[in-house]
């Protein structure tokens, strides 16, 4: 049976167990919509490079609960890290029990708890915010799947110490599995919070993951996303970002793509208030068929907002890569400032990406760049290294190295920045220096 | 040490090289001078194995091994160096980690353990006097934001980190102001003993006032046209190159 199959079977299933409610009806009117808009096509512009045919064609499980996970299991995918919260999905359902959210400053619930509890308010408000741009199919059959979700609240005027690690594990040791993990945080005024996604496949078959998370973001509150993909040519993610910046405040994501099977990464940065400041980067540095594919969304709808954005690429063996990065500045947004950048390096003949920036600009009084690069690696650079008695290995890996710094140097968290660069210097062979 | 043998090189199809032979001596410094245009920076580039030069006949031999069959980094280690007209900027890299691991290699490749810590910061310090090259300029990322003079100075720092059998110095001079051009000068006399020699390329005889050539050539459409001693190079200055274009006339 194919995964478009079996999601017609368990919506069902689901539905019938979850019982309706605020979050019954956002699935109704998803579903309806999944089943008007259907799966992606590259016949859709914004699906033009990534086909997710192939894989919904695909015998898929969809679990709507989870097996709870051996605590070795756990420990292969934790970080060595101060923490202040760990929280587990496993298949895409948040499992609390497994989870340690002690921390005075946090309130942790599951999705169908919050939306029956007294902060039903800030999810009738902020959940499904991102199928106002994401119009796909996609987003929509996330929505229709949401009832074990996870919600975070970081309580106001608190600065959370550590960073708060979202573990995402897909248990593929009998068959092909699809989850559909989906989150909302927000973060209420004065507060600030890091928030760090990691993802693992336990098992040999395939992994699908469709993921939303959505995060709003109050007045004078700061938030950290970080976003890291390492897993194999199994697994395969369809993930959106959605950060609402509600009142003025600083935002600042970085998504890290190492490794993977078709990757789809949306990430939106809505920009609501006057004075907000946002900041996007991206490294994807890939090998053998992994496709990846960054899409943007940055909304100016107020005046003086800042915005940049910031992605970087290096391509080898067969890999495939987009970049799309939209800007639109509403007529209400004088003054705004919206930069954007991409650049890719190619390391291979058989690599390839394309890169397309998109700029809607309505309000006459802004200042917006944006500019994208594809090229090899500098010939001039290289032979000055080897001139000095450097291999040509060795000095390619260090001025790989060297390129992809810029965006390592945006993950503020050091644990997490040192775990990179490691992964990054056994990829180039190189010793750490 | 280094024996030039007709060599003859072209970059796409147009011939730059045109027969050169030159013998340079454990211990000697050679200048070589010319117009714009003239080879100089081609000799020098594919001396120290840039691809994009093609030699098309000729045979260059370095302590007795054919240098152009080696790769470019294979040349450094064996002892040639070759400071850039234009030092690249690397951003990223940072100079202190790159110069480390520059010398290192060269170690590994005589078979000498790499240098720890500790010995590679008292070996850098020693040398920076040499070049008075400041410490927060090799805690920045390579040549990036240096002056020109800053770069030609981590060029001879480079070298003398190094410490080559053959460095070339290719117009080490060019852009360098009076005090800066002393300042390389001196560290590259320091540099300078029986057992290493330095092939100086250059246009002007001012920087050979300060690094004192046992040998001048003159080179003139990609060939040596006139070989003398230091006087030469005086002589160059008063009369200008034309002097030597008339001359070739003339013999021709």
């Amino acid at each position: 049976m194919s995964l478009t199959e079996t999601i017609q079977d368990k919506y069902n299933e689901l539905n019938a167990a979850a019982g309706n409610g605020l979050l019954g009806s956002i699935r109704a009117k998803a579903f309806e919509l999944y089943n008007k808009s259907g799966i992606p096509t590259s016949r859709n512009e914004e699906w033009k490079y990534t086909r997710l045919t192939g894989l919904t064609n695909k015998n898929f499980a969809v679990h709507t609960t989870a097996v709870v996970p051996t605590k070795e299991m756990l420990n292969n995918v934790r970080l060595q890290s101060e923490f202040a919260a760990e929280l587990f999905f496993v298949n895409g359902v948040f499992v609390k029990e497994i989870s340690t959210f002690t921390n005075d400053a946090l309130v942790v619930l599951s999705l169908h708890e919050a939306a029956d509890s007294e902060y039903k308010t800030y999810v009738q408000q902020h959940l499904n915010q991102s199928s106002k741009y994401m119009k796909d199919g996609m987003n929509a059959l996330n929505a229709a799947f949401t009832a074990n979700g996870l919600f975070v609240l970081v309580k106001k005027n608190k600065v959370v110490e550590h960073p708060i690690f979202i573990y995402h594990i897909t248990g593929t040791e009998n068959d092909n599995v699809f989850v559909q993990p989906r989150s909302l945080l927000v973060v209420e005024e004065n507060a600030q919070v890091q928030l760090v996604e990691l993802y693992k496949n336990n098992g040999l078959h395939e992994s699908f993951t469709n993921e939303v998370i959505e995060i709003a973001v109050q007045e004078n509150a700061r938030l950290e996303y970080y976003k890291v993909q390492d897993e194999n040519e199994n697994c395969h993610h369809v993930g959106t970002t959605h950060v609402q910046q509600v009142g003025k405040c600083f935002t600042h994501c970085v998504t890290i793509t190492l490794n993977g099977g078709t990757i789809r990464n949306n990430i939106n940065m809505i920009l609501e208030a006057p004075n907000n400041e946002g900041h996007l980067y991206g490294l994807y540095m890939v090998n053998g068929k992994t496709h990846v594919d960054n899409h943007s969304i940055v909304d100016n709808l107020k005046p003086n907002c800042f915005s940049n954005e910031f992605y970087k690429g290096i391509m080898d063996g067969n890999s495939t890569g987009v970049f799309n990065g939209k800007i639109f500045v509403r007529q209400d947004a004088q003054k705004t400032n919206a930069y954007q950048s991409n650049k890719n390096v190619l390391i291979s003949d058989n690599a390839s990406v394309n890169t397309k920036p998109q700029l809607e600009i309505f309000a006459d009084d802004v200042k917006c760049s944006h500019g994208c690069t594809v090229g090899q690696l500098d010939e001039d650079a290289l032979f000055y290294l080897r001139a000095r008695g450097i291999g040509e290995k060795k000095a390619k890996a260090l001025l790989l190295h060297a390129f992809a710094a810029d965006i390592l140097e945006q993950v503020k968290i050091d644990v997490l920045k040192n775990y990179l660069e490691k992964k990054i210097d056994e990829r180039l062979d190189i010793e750490v220096l | 040490m280094l024996t030039i043998n007709n060599l003859h090189a072209q970059i796409e199809d147009k011939k730059i090289l045109n027969g050169i032979d030159l013998q340079i001596n454990a211990g000697e410094v050679h200048a070589i001078m010319g117009p714009n245009g003239s080879g100089k920076s081609t000799l020098a580039s594919v001396l120290a194995g840039r691809s994009d030069y093609e030699v098309t006949d000729g045979t260059v031999e370095f302590d007795g091994v054919d240098l152009l069959e080696m790769s470019p980094e294979e040349r450094a280690r064996e002892g040639l160096f070759l400071a850039f007209q234009y030092p690249i900027e690397i951003p990223g890299v940072s100079t202190t980690n790159f110069i480390k691991t520059a010398v290192n290699e060269a170690r590994k490749h005589r078979g000498q353990d790499a240098l720890d810590a500790v010995s590679f910061l008292k070996l850098m310090k020693e040398r920076m006097k040499l070049v008075k090259i400041d410490q927060s300029l090799l805690s920045r990322s390579l040549n990036e934001g240096f002056s020109g003079g800053e770069k030609k100075r981590n060029e001879i720092f480079q070298m003398a980190m190094l410490e080559p059998k053959l460095a070339i110095l290719d117009e080490t001079d060019s852009g360098l102001d009076i005090d800066a051009l002393r300042i390389v000068a001196d560290g590259v006399n320091a540099l300078r003993s029986k057992d290493n020699a330095t092939l100086v390329i250059t246009h002007y005889q001012r920087l050979l006032d300060y690094i004192v050539p046992d040998f001048v050539h003159v080179l003139y459409k990609g060939r040596i046209v006139k070989s003398g001693g230091k006087e030469l190079a005086l002589e160059l200055e008063e009369k200008g190159y034309d002097f030597i274009k008339q001359t070739i006339a003339e013999g021709v």
